[in-house]
C-alpha cells in the first residue's frame, strides 16, 4: 500500500509512532496528484510549498507528542470555504483572484490540529449542481470511470479523496453537495445536523440549508473529522451551543439495539434497478447482523425539490447580491454608471446555472408572488418536517439510496436544468428538516460504477449514523475498495 | 405559461443581471419549466400551516458589546478591483 492510498486512522497511528514523517506522507500525495491530475482534474489551487511547509511544522508537534488527532493529514479543501492567502473563487469567475484575508472556522480547526492544506478542489459554481459540470475552471472527472461526472456539488472533494490525492476533504451539502458525488465516488460523505459545524467563512448559498461536512475514505475517518470540526462559534449565530460526544467512540457501540426504517417513498418509480438491489442488500446484512427493521413513510417527500427549487433559489438571490464588482472579484471594464458597471460585472462574472437561480429566487420573492411561491415552499417545508418527527419517534435510522442512478456520463444532462434537479429528490428533505444524513459506498453497478446507501437520523443524532455506517462497512467488506485509473 | 419573457426581463433587471437577446428565448423556456414543476405545490393542503424557514429553534443569539480586533483597512480593501487606499472606487454615482 502506498501511503496516500491510507486512512486518517491508520496514518495517524504511523505519524504518531514516527514510522513515517508528515513530510513524507504530504510528498506521497503530491506525487500521486502530479501523476493522476491530468486525468481526474480535482484542483483548482495547489500549493505545494506550504503544504511542505505545514507538514515540516506537524512533524516538529508529532515528534515532541504534542499532536493533535488530525497532525500531519494532508487535506484538499472545497473552494467555497475561506482559506487565508490561499485563492478562494467558489468554482466561479466573478471570484477569480479572491483571496481571502481570514480563514473559516473549520480551517482554522483543522489548523489548529496541524492540518497539512494541500489546496482547493472543484465545485459547481457557489455549489449549484449535482455534476460539478458547472465549474467557470473544468470537469472532474470520476476516478471509477473518467467519461462519468464526479457528481456534484463537492465533486473535486469526492473525486480528490477516491484517487488517493487528498487522504481527506471537507464539503458543503445544501441539498445533497455531500453525499451525492460521495455516492457517485465511492466514499464516505456526511452532511452533520444544521448548526452542528459553524459556516462562518463558507461563501453562503442558502443559508438555511448550508451545512460543512467531511468526505472521507471511511466511516471511522469521517467520525474523527467530525469531531475536529463541529461545536459551537460565537461568530456563527445558528450554531447550536450544546455540549460535542466523541463520534469515533459511538462506533464501539456497533448496531445493537438500532431500529433500521424504510421510507417506501425512496424506492419508488425511476429508481435504477442496481442501486435498489444493492441498497437492499444493505439492509438484509444490517438485519441479519441483529438490526431490527421497520417500514416506514415520509409522505411529503414528493413535494422536497419543487419545495427546495424554491427556497434555495431565493435564499441564493440574497446572498449573491454582494457580487457586484466593489470590494472583491471581477470587474467588467465596460458600461459607465455605477448600475451598469453592476449588472456587467454580475452577467460576465456568473454562469448560467447561477443566473438561472438567481432569476428564479428573485421572481419567487417578488412583490406579489411571495405567498404563491416562497410561503408555501415553507409550509411545504413544515410538512416534510413533519414527516421525519413521526418516524424517528419509532426508528433510530432511515436507510435508502442516495441518488437514482450511478453516475451519469459527462454532459448527458447538462441541457436539461430540471431532470438534473430531480436527480436530488431523495437527499434534499434532510437539509430542509435539518437533520443530518450520510452516504456510505454499498456496491458497484455492472458498469463498476459505485453505489451508496443513504441514512438519515433525527437532529443530533450523528452517533446513530455512524453506528450504522460503522456496522454496515464492517459487514460488506468494500471500504478498501480503489479504483484502477487506467 | 407560468412566466413571461418581458416578465424574465424585468426580475433579471431587478437582480441586476443582464439577458441577451439571444439567452432570453432559452432562458425563459428553462425558468416556465421549473417553475411548472414547482406549481406542484398547488396540490398540497397548507391552510394553517406554519412556515418553516429555520429547521433548528434558536433563539435570538446575544453577545456582550466588547471591542475586538477586527480587518485592517488594508487588508478589507486588498480584494478591491478599484481602491485608493482609504476606500473602495466605483464609477461616479452623481
Amino acid at each position: 500500500m502506498k501511503l496516500y492510498e491510507l486512512t486518517i486512522h491508520k496514518l495517524q497511528e504511523m505519524l504518531a509512532g514516527r514510522e513515517i514523517s508528515a513530510v513524507e506522507l504530504t510528498r506521497s500525495v503530491l506525487d500521486r496528484i502530479e501523476q493522476t491530475e491530468p486525468k481526474v482534474n480535482a484542483y483548482l489551487t495547489l500549493e505545494t510549498d506550504k503544504a511542505l511547509e505545514q507538514a515540516e511544522a506537524a512533524d516538529k508537534k508529532l515528534t515532541e507528542k504534542q499532536a493533535a488527532p488530525l497532525c500531519g493529514i494532508p487535506f484538499a479543501i472545497k473552494d467555497v470555504m475561506c482559506t487565508k492567502g490561499m485563492r478562494t473563487t467558489a468554482g466561479s469567475k466573478i471570484l477569480e483572484s479572491f483571496v481571502p484575508p481570514y480563514d473559516a472556522t473549520v480551517i482554522e480547526k483543522l489548523r489548529a490540529e496541524g492540518a497539512v492544506f494541500v489546496g482547493k478542489v472543484s465545485m459547481d459554481e457557489f455549489a449549484m449542481g449535482s455534476a460539478n459540470e458547472n465549474c467557470a475552471y473544468g470537469v472532474p472527472h470520476n476516478p471509477w470511470n473518467f467519461d462519468h461526472i464526479c457528481g456534484g456539488s463537492s465533486g473535486g472533494s469526492a473525486a480528490s479523496v477516491a484517487a488517493g490525492e487528498c487522504i481527506a476533504s471537507l464539503g458543503s451539502d445544501t441539498g445533497g453537495s455531500i453525499r451525492q458525488p460521495g455516492s457517485h465516488c465511492g466514499v464516505v460523505g456526511l452532511k452533520p445536523t444544521y448548526g452542528r459545524v459553524s459556516r462562518f467563512g463558507l461563501l453562503a448559498f442558502a443559508s438555511s440549508l448550508d451545512q460543512i461536512g467531511p468526505l472521507t475514505k471511511d466511516v471511522t475517518d469521517c467520525a474523527m473529522m467530525l469531531n475536529a470540526i463541529c461545536g459551537y462559534d460565537p461568530k456563527d449565530s445558528t450554531s447550536v451551543d450544546r455540549p460535542v460526544p466523541d463520534h469515533r467512540a459511538a462506533l464501539e457501540e456497533g448496531l445493537e439495539g438500532m431500529t433500521i426504517g424504510i421510507p417506501k417513498e425512496y424506492f419508488g418509480a425511476g429508481l435504477d434497478p442496481e442501486v435498489k438491489k444493492a441498497v437492499l442488500n444493505s439492509i438484509t446484512r444490517l438485519k441479519e447482523a441483529g438490526a431490527e427493521t421497520r417500514d416506514v413513510s415520509l409522505p411529503h417527500t414528493e413535494y422536497g425539490v419543487a419545495a427546495y427549487y424554491i427556497i434555495a433559489p431565493a435564499e441564493a438571490s440574497s446572498n449573491l447580491a454582494r457580487y457586484d464588482g466593489v470590494r472583491y472579484g471581477f470587474r467588467s471594464q465596460e458600461g459607465e454608471s455605477l448600475l451598469e458597471m453592476y449588472s456587467k460585472t454580475r452577467s460576465q462574472g456568473f454562469g448560467d446555472e447561477v443566473k438561472r437561480r438567481i432569476i428564479i429566487g428573485t421572481y419567487a420573492l417578488s412583490s406579489g408572488y411571495y405567498d404563491a411561491y416562497y410561503k408555501k415552499a415553507s409550509q411545504a417545508r413544515t410538512l416534510i418536517v413533519e414527516d421525519y418527527k413521526k418516524v424517528f419517534a419509532e426508528c433510530d435510522v432511515l436507510i435508502s439510496p442516495v441518488a437514482p442512478s450511478p453516475a451519469w456520463r459527462i454532459g448527458e444532462k447538462t441541457h436539461d436544468p430540471l431532470s438534473m434537479y430531480l436527480m436530488d429528490a431523495l437527499t434534499i428533505p434532510a437539509n430542509l428538516a435539518g437533520i443530518p444524513a450520510m452516504s456510505v459506498p454499498c456496491g458497484f453497478s455492472t458498469d463498476g460504477l459505485p453505489i451508496g446507501v443513504q441514512m438519515q437520523a433525527s437532529h443530533f443524532e450523528e452517533e446513530k449514523l455512524l453506528r450504522v455506517a460503522g456496522g454496515l462497512e464492517k459487514l460488506l467488506g468494500i471500504a478498501s475498495a480503489k479504483p484502477s485509473m487506467d | 405559461m407560468q412566466i413571461s419573457q418581458e416578465e424574465v426581463l424585468q426580475v433579471a433587471k431587478l437582480a441586476r443581471l443582464e439577458v441577451r437577446g439571444d439567452e432570453l428565448e432559452n432562458m425563459t423556456e428553462q425558468l416556465d419549466r421549473i417553475l411548472s414543476y414547482v406549481a406542484k405545490l398547488n396540490e398540497l393542503n397548507t391552510d394553517g400551516v406554519t412556515p418553516t424557514t429555520h429547521a433548528i429553534a434558536i433563539d435570538n443569539a446575544f453577545r456582550e458589546d466588547t471591542v475586538k480586533d477586527s480587518l485592517s483597512r488594508q487588508d478589507a480593501l486588498a480584494n478591491a478591483p478599484e481602491q485608493n487606499g482609504e476606500a473602495f472606487v466605483v464609477p461616479k454615482v452623481i
